[in-house]
């Protein structure tokens, strides 16, 4: 008996049922960890599939490039061969594998869609693959050749090495042309090099999306700040029935808003008639304040100021007012008080609204294409265009996926700053 | 600075009136656009200003044609059909999931919670027009191989697409509103339950839900007002048989303005308010039982 107790005093303590305690303490917190990961996953894998795995699939066919290799087999293996930098044409081989090949493609009607990707990298191939499918197809494989001299008979574009430079340079499974393309960079024989002067556009228009969300970001501080301060120092009663002519404006539909400014900031709308009824403007000459950079600035403004209210009037409510009046009785002008000692508080109510605006105002598409005409317009109107209308899809891939970078950077920031635990909503 | 003290120079007196006039052009700044277009959708005129008659109060201004007009229109009608189809799905979907996800993630052992936590937030970080992208690219095939390998309708494909973009949108806000909710509930509530006998699903039915049951339905005012609203994703995953509301007043405003768009704003507008005074309702609520319960 005295054995038993000392081992026992020694040994693990032991639960009810005679296992060691901590053993089954572990268990126990297995259990729950197990089901609390049961509770989520339903829900994880819904998201997982619905929307991490498409946008992973964007970025996979933003240097995605198949589609050569694919079309052209023979012809991408002959061309291993071919001295790209020589400057000259490929031999017979090479020109008898594009022949073989072409003739499945027109068959499978693949060589136009070949010919449009192959546009973006050189302007006229595609004209040149439609014109050559139609000669392919009444071709022998067998007794035509040789096919170097029918392939420039056909067209003259076939003797360009540029051509084939172009062919090879896509031939690999993964290319960083449309990233390139997307900061305006092109892959040449000299290596990587600037589009033509003509041809630069989105380092432009990421420039300008970065300094109209900056500008908009600035008015909204500017206008957020007194807003957020005079709610946060009212009576709570008054506080209240103010905050709903900020709330109002966040619930309302964005599509509501944006229609309201474009009916508003029109050359024939309630502004200009305003002004011109006043004496302001001259009927003749009415202001224009929409489809241009004004207009994109004025709506965003309104529309995301709530966003910038909100974040600063909860800093600001917890900042006791008595600081202000104790740096008042210790000699502080009212400007300095305010500056010295309430600004320096209010600064993380600044730091997390701003980012917040900027991140949904860098990401902006319906305001700026309904409001900003073409000087106005930001990177993802142009994303909207290459997925609808020139359908060059990896090139749009490729511009999310920069923008996408640009907004995690930030939302790791904002993490950092506010933590994504503290986001709060109405 | 609530009010002014008695001793106040005439500068500061000057400065603190200036300054509530500054702050009341702000308000008004926020709040004009949205108050302008509603006396403007009863113009009797197809004009979008003030017409003389408007300005002078005469009752043949105002006409409530623009009204008959959305109420007539097959267009507007089949939009508006499809917005009340596919926002009350989509926010169940994200409702019922998104609360049970709550859940889980509340309790105190949660292996990789703030991983799980970035994921499920991420639809409403990305920017629309980049979900918008994926989808656009994922949903297609989706699409294509649900018709072709399972020979589903194509119209009840282009729903279930939408629905589900537009559900996966709502989800972070159910999330947020949800584990807010549950930071003030009493956990010994459930055990309490569980003591006296009740499974797991009872206890949650009868003892837990009804607790935060204001948390869970301002997420569900959340994810509808997000699909309802919704234009980028819908334009980009929907087809013509799925177009919304915010979706054909998209084109309407980027082709040919009608006054139209003015009367949908303002039942927009209405709508809005009403969400708003139902939430502030279930905030009021929420507090006076977080008040009653300990912890």
């Amino acid at each position: 008996m005295t054995d038993t107790t000392a081992h026992d005093n020694s040994g693990p303590v032991l639960a009810a049922d005679g296992k060691p305690l901590k053993v089954s303490l572990a268990r126990a917190l297995r259990r729950q960890k197990i089901r609390a990961l049961l509770l989520i996953a339903p829900l994880l894998l819904f998201v997982l599939i619905t929307f991490i795995v498409p946008i992973g699939d964007m970025l996979f066919r933003s240097v995605e490039n198949q589609i050569v290799q694919e079309t052209l087999p023979k012809t991408v293996v002959a061309l291993q061969e071919w001295d790209s930098e020589a400057g000259t044409v490929p031999e017979e081989p090479v020109f008898a594998a594009l022949a073989a090949d072409m003739k499945i493609a027109v068959a499978e009607k693949t060589h136009t869609r070949l010919g449009t990707r192959l546009n973006y990298e050189m302007n006229g191939i595609s004209s040149l693959f439609r014109k050559s499918g139609r000669g392919v197809k009444k071709w022998d494989l067998a007794n035509d050749g040789p096919f170097k001299d029918k392939f420039i008979a056909l067209d003259k574009k076939w003797a360009d090495p540029e051509v084939w430079v172009t062919i090879k340079a896509n031939s690999p499974k993964y290319t960083p042309g449309y990233f390139l393309n997307a900061v305006d960079m092109q892959v040449s024989p000299d290596g990587i090099e600037a589009r033509p002067e003509n041809q630069q556009i989105y380092v432009t228009l990421f420039k300008r999306t970065l300094m109209m969300s900056l500008m908009i970001t600035g008015s909204c501080i500017l206008l957020g700040y007194p807003i957020a301060w005079i709610l946060a120092n009212l009576p709570m009663r008054q506080a209240n029935l103010l905050m709903i002519l900020v709330l109002l404006p966040f619930w309302t539909s964005l599509l509501v808003r944006t229609s309201a400014w474009k009916v508003l900031l029109q050359q024939q709308g309630v502004i200009n008639d305003l002004l011109v009824w006043i004496g302001l403007v001259d009927d003749a000459n009415r202001l224009v304040m929409i489809n241009n950079a004004t207009g994109t600035i004025i709506a965003m403004t309104h529309i995301l100021l709530p966003f910038m209210i909100l974040p600063l009037y909860s800093v600001m409510q917890t900042i006791p007012e008595t600081y202000l009046r104790a740096a008042k009785s210790l000699g502080a002008t009212n400007w300095t008080a305010f500056w010295r000692v309430y600004f320096p508080q209010s600064i993380p109510g600044i730091g997390a609204g701003s980012i917040l605006v900027f991140i949904l105002a860098i990401g902006y598409y319906i305001t700026p294409e309904l409001v900003g005409g073409t000087k106005g317009v930001f990177i993802s109107n142009r994303i909207a265009f290459h997925i609808s209308t020139s359908l060059n899809w990896g090139l749009a891939a490729a511009l999310g996926a920069i923008l996408l970078a640009a907004v995690l950077i930030l939302y790791y920031a904002y993490d950092k700053i506010v933590g994504i635990d503290n986001v709060k909503l109405g | 600075m609530s009010s002014l003290p008695p001793y106040a120079t005439t500068g500061q007196r000057i400065w603190f009136y200036a300054f509530r006039v500054i702050c009341g052009c702000i308000f008004f700044f926020l709040i004009a656009p949205i108050l302008t277009i509603i006396p403007l959708s009863f113009n009797a005129q197809d004009f979008f200003t003030f017409t003389p008659e408007m300005l002078k109060l005469d009752p043949d201004g105002y006409s409530l044609k623009h009204y008959r007009d959305f109420f007539s229109s097959s267009d507007w009608q089949h939009s508006f059909k499809n917005s009340l189809i596919i926002a009350p799905i989509a926010t169940i979907v994200s409702v019922s999931l998104g609360t049970l996800a709550a859940i889980g993630l509340s309790q105190s052992h949660v292996p990789f919670r703030r991983g799980i936590m970035a994921i499920l937030i991420s639809p409403m970080i990305v920017p629309l027009i980049i979900s918008a992208t994926g989808m656009f690219f994922f949903y297609s095939t989706l699409g294509n191989w649900m018709e072709n390998s399972l020979g589903m309708n194509k119209n009840f494909v282009g729903y279930v697409k939408v629905v589900l973009a537009h559900s996966v949108l709502g989800i972070p806000f159910v999330i947020i509103t949800v584990t807010a909710t549950l930071v003030g509930f009493d956990r010994s509530l459930t055990r309490a339950a569980a003591n006296m006998g009740a499974g797991p699903v009872t206890t949650f039915f009868r003892v837990q839900m009804p607790l935060i049951l204001p948390g869970v339905i301002s997420g569900a005012l959340f994810a509808f007002i997000t699909s309802f609203d919704e234009v980028v994703v819908v334009l980009f995953v929907g087809s013509a048989a799925q177009k919304t509301l915010p979706w054909q007043m998209f084109t309407g405003l980027r082709e040919q303005i009608s006054p139209t768009i003015l009367a949908v704003a303002t039942i927009l507008v209405v709508i809005s308010v009403l969400l708003l005074t139902t939430l502030e309702l279930l905030r009021r609520r929420s507090e006076r039982l977080r008040g009653m319960s300990p912890g």
